[in-house]
């Protein structure tokens, strides 16, 4: 079902350059957001060489096996958006639809995974959120604690930004509103985002369960 | 100026009371559509340029009446104008606007927008939505950020230094942190739009070596909008965190360190400078070849400079540190990268230079202009190396000395760049040419006028008035009163262009393709240009500023 190609719309001049051009602003898009989450990164290696002592003990105490069980939830879901656009790629709309969705629900569980965590963290006393009866043995490790709920929310709405944008290419390629195949460069740059978020989780897992 | 087949008016137009149009304009750009909403929803890259270029100049007019404030209250020892709250508000609103609604967005977001499809012939940028969406960020962070200021009012300074701004200061700080990070998405945007567009639209021949040097300024810029930008992103939420929700990160009662504020701050902020002088770099250039009428001088060093300078950029922000408490083996390092950045910003002046040298001149407005900004930024760049040792910036730091020296760089410099790209591009953009006279004469008052500001400021600096005080010793007095004159001198100086570009937008003669006789694509499509720029796409076979030379004669 391979449908015709049409011109590249102005400024380009063919579909390639227009291509080419999505595709090297979706990166320049990713660079910058890993040096938006750089800064968080800069800021935990900091606090960690001042509280060495502290942060490996915050680390301690945070849920590492729900955190591994969502780092495995992400990844499959990166799974499931690579093969939405291989489908895509080969004009099976239906296929890749199916599989977008699958991702989304991913991520949807991925989140409500994270929010049990964050109540059993409520209820430890380790969540430092405005209102919470919280218990730190020392300062650092309420500044450790802090540091996560701002890394792990940033990164939580970075993740449901790319199931809403999921959520609304899923249909629009199952019914045909998604041109393929010049238009199939809308899944591959919503699919570039979604790696980008599951690989910043990657880092994000390590750096605060494991840090032990 | 060449005068050779000018497009005359046409006679049946003389009759109106309107615009005597030329055929030229009535199929240009600005003719494409009448309605507001064809200039509110355009996606031409040359009608965005005229948006950011009318939201600039309003900005910059309003970061300048309160630099009249603050400079009105120094005039007496005592601070008679403003309340202490009053004046570090004037001067947190007279930053703010003017470091992130003028003078970041200034030059590439007019000027680049304008020119850089013209230069490399494209019909575009190479995303033209996003383009427009990122002016209309830009106005909501703007306008939100004007609210702000005014009705809440923000005295930290527009640093939003920790634990000043995270625990102790007074009025809107998250608001305002809120209005810059909107901002930021629109620097982002438009530095991702210029990179892609320069790598994927150049025309057929337009290889790196022959793209214009405005287009290498404007690319090194781009990059550093696109990775320094979301540094401070990131900066401003864990700042807005603090205030709003508690989660301390710089607290120190905590364990946290405001230091690392200043770090991921100048991080961006740094670099920051360097997105507001570059274009201004790239700009001069320009200028230069076109006054001197000749190949500029060492085409690939002035190139490799702006990119050098982006680089090295990154490197250099612990300078602003150096009395902070950081590390002094750290600050050692930063010293030397900070001197390091003189070498290619060296080797710009001294390549224009050669550039004139044996020139055919022209004292055109551009040119004095031109001439303007590199004075300045030469003193701005010397004084830098002075507060960029470290024994001497103990000495001087946090004084007028440093207030002077980031003004001759920021305003001597940018500005008059920035000037000077409006008196040299504006017969392109409007088709008309303007008064000549009044042009020099506005370049030579806005350089005395600055002068006279800021000149004495490296005298108070020097002798030990301290920055952000309006109550000082009365033997500062004569030195405050000589600046506040030339900065009335300099205000009525900046509304002169304005005044007789709008009058040439009536009553200009139409400008031909090439007023100036240079060499470029922009200057080989009708002025105003039409809607889709080329005809047919242009292709490039030469290098860039093939002028004839013309040498004076050789006496002697």
């Amino acid at each position: 079902m391979a449908e015709t190609p049409l011109a590249a719309r102005p400024p380009y001049s063919e579909p390639r350059q227009q291509h080419d051009a999505a595709m090297m602003g979706m990166y320049l898009f990713l660079g910058s957001e890993i040096m938006l989450f750089g800064g968080i990164f800069a800021v935990a290696a900091v606090i960690r060489i001042l509280h060495p002592a502290d942060i490996v003990e915050s680390s301690r105490a945070l849920h590492y096996l729900i955190g591994a069980l969502n780092t495995g939830v992400l990844l499959t879901s990166s799974f499931f958006v690579a093969s939405a656009v291989e489908a895509t790629k080969g004009g099976r709309r239906r296929a890749g639809a199916t599989w977008l969705a699958a991702a989304a629900v991913a991520g949807l569980v991925f989140l409500v995974v994270k929010g049990y965590e964050y109540g059993a963290e409520y209820r430890e006393g380790l969540l430092p959120l405005p209102g919470a009866d919280t218990q730190f043995r020392t300062a650092p490790q309420h500044l450790f604690m802090n540091l996560y709920v701002l890394a792990t929310g940033l990164h939580a709405i970075h993740l449901l930004i790319g199931i809403v944008l999921l959520s609304v290419l899923a249909p629009c390629l199952a019914f045909g509103k998604v041109r393929l195949p010049d238009r199939g460069i809308l899944i591959i740059a919503a699919a570039l985002y979604w790696h980008l978020v599951d690989v910043i989780w990657v880092f994000i897992y390590p750096v605060f369960y494991l840090a032990r | 100026m060449t005068d050779t087949a000018l497009p005359q008016p046409e006679s049946s137009n003389f009759q109106n009371e309107g615009l005597s149009e030329t055929g030229t304009e009535r199929v240009s750009y600005l003719r494409a559509g009448h309605s507001l909403s064809s200039w509110l929803l355009t996606t031409d890259h040359k009608r965005i340029a005229i948006l950011y270029l009318i939201a600039v100049t309003f900005f910059f007019f309003i970061g300048g009446t309160a630099a009249a404030l603050i400079r009105l209250d120094l005039l007496t020892p005592q601070g008679d104008l403003l309340t202490n709250e009053g004046y570090n508000r004037a001067f947190t609103i007279h930053g703010v606007i003017m470091v992130w609604f003028f003078l970041i967005p200034s030059i590439p977001n007019t000027f680049g927008n304008f020119l850089i499809p013209l230069m490399i012939g494209a019909k575009d940028l190479a995303f033209p939505k996003l383009n427009l969406a990122s002016w209309y960020i830009f106005m909501a962070g703007g306008l939100f950020t004007l609210f702000v200021l005014i009705a809440g009012g923000v005295d930290t300074g527009w640093t939003f230094y920790t634990p000043l701004s995270s625990m102790f200061a007074h009025g809107s700080v998250v608001l305002a942190a809120v209005a810059v990070f909107i901002a930021g998405f629109s620097s982002i945007l438009t530095g991702l739009n210029f990179i892609v567009t320069i790598h994927k639209l150049r025309c057929p021949g337009m290889t790196w070596r022959r793209l214009p040097l405005f287009v290498w300024s404007i690319y090194a810029t781009s990059i550093i909008l696109v990775l320094a930008t979301p540094v401070l992103a990131i900066t401003l939420v864990l700042i807005a965190a603090e205030r709003l929700f508690g989660l301390g990160i710089f607290d120190p009662a905590l364990g946290g360190d405001p230091l690392l504020y200043q770090h991921l701050f100048w991080f961006y902020s740094h670099p920051a400078v360097y997105i507001m002088v570059l274009p201004a770099l790239g700009v001069a250039s320009e200028l230069v070849a076109a006054a001197a009428r000749k190949p500029i001088f060492g085409y690939q060093f002035v190139a490799g400079s702006s990119i050098a300078i982006a680089i090295i950029g990154f490197l250099v922000w612990g300078h602003h540190m150096f009395v902070a408490g950081q590390s002094m083996y750290a600050s050692a390092v930063f010293s030397f990268l900070s001197l390091a950045v003189a070498v290619p910003s060296g080797i710009k002046v001294y390549n224009w230079t050669a550039t004139l040298y044996k020139g055919h001149i022209s004292l055109d407005p551009p040119f004095l202009f031109a001439m303007s900004f590199i004075g300045l930024f030469t003193v701005g760049g010397l004084t830098g190396l002075i507060l960029a040792m470290l024994a001497i910036d103990v000495h001087v730091h946090d004084t007028y000395f440093v207030v002077a020296h980031f003004h001759y760089i920021m305003v001597g410099g940018t500005v008059s760049a920035f000037f000077g790209a409006l008196n040299y591009w504006w017969p392109k953009m409007i088709g008309r040419t303007y008064s000549l006279v009044w042009g020099r004469l506005s370049a030579i008052l806005i350089f005395l006028g600055f002068n006279l500001t800021f000149f004495p400021q490296f005298l108070l600096g020097y002798l030990g008035m301290p920055r952000r005080y309006h109550v000082y010793p009365p033997e500062f007095q004569l030195l405050h009163v000589f600046s506040t004159v030339g900065a009335g001198l300099l205000g009525v100086a900046y509304v002169m262009p304005f005044a007789y570009l709008y009058y040439s937008m009536r009553y200009g003669t139409p400008a031909g393709f090439n007023p100036w006789g240079a060499t470029g694509l922009e200057w080989t499509v009708p002025s105003p240009p039409p809607k889709h720029n080329f005809e047919t796409i242009p292709v490039v076979d030469s290098l860039p500023y093939q002028y004839d030379v013309e040498l004076e004669e050789d006496h002697g």
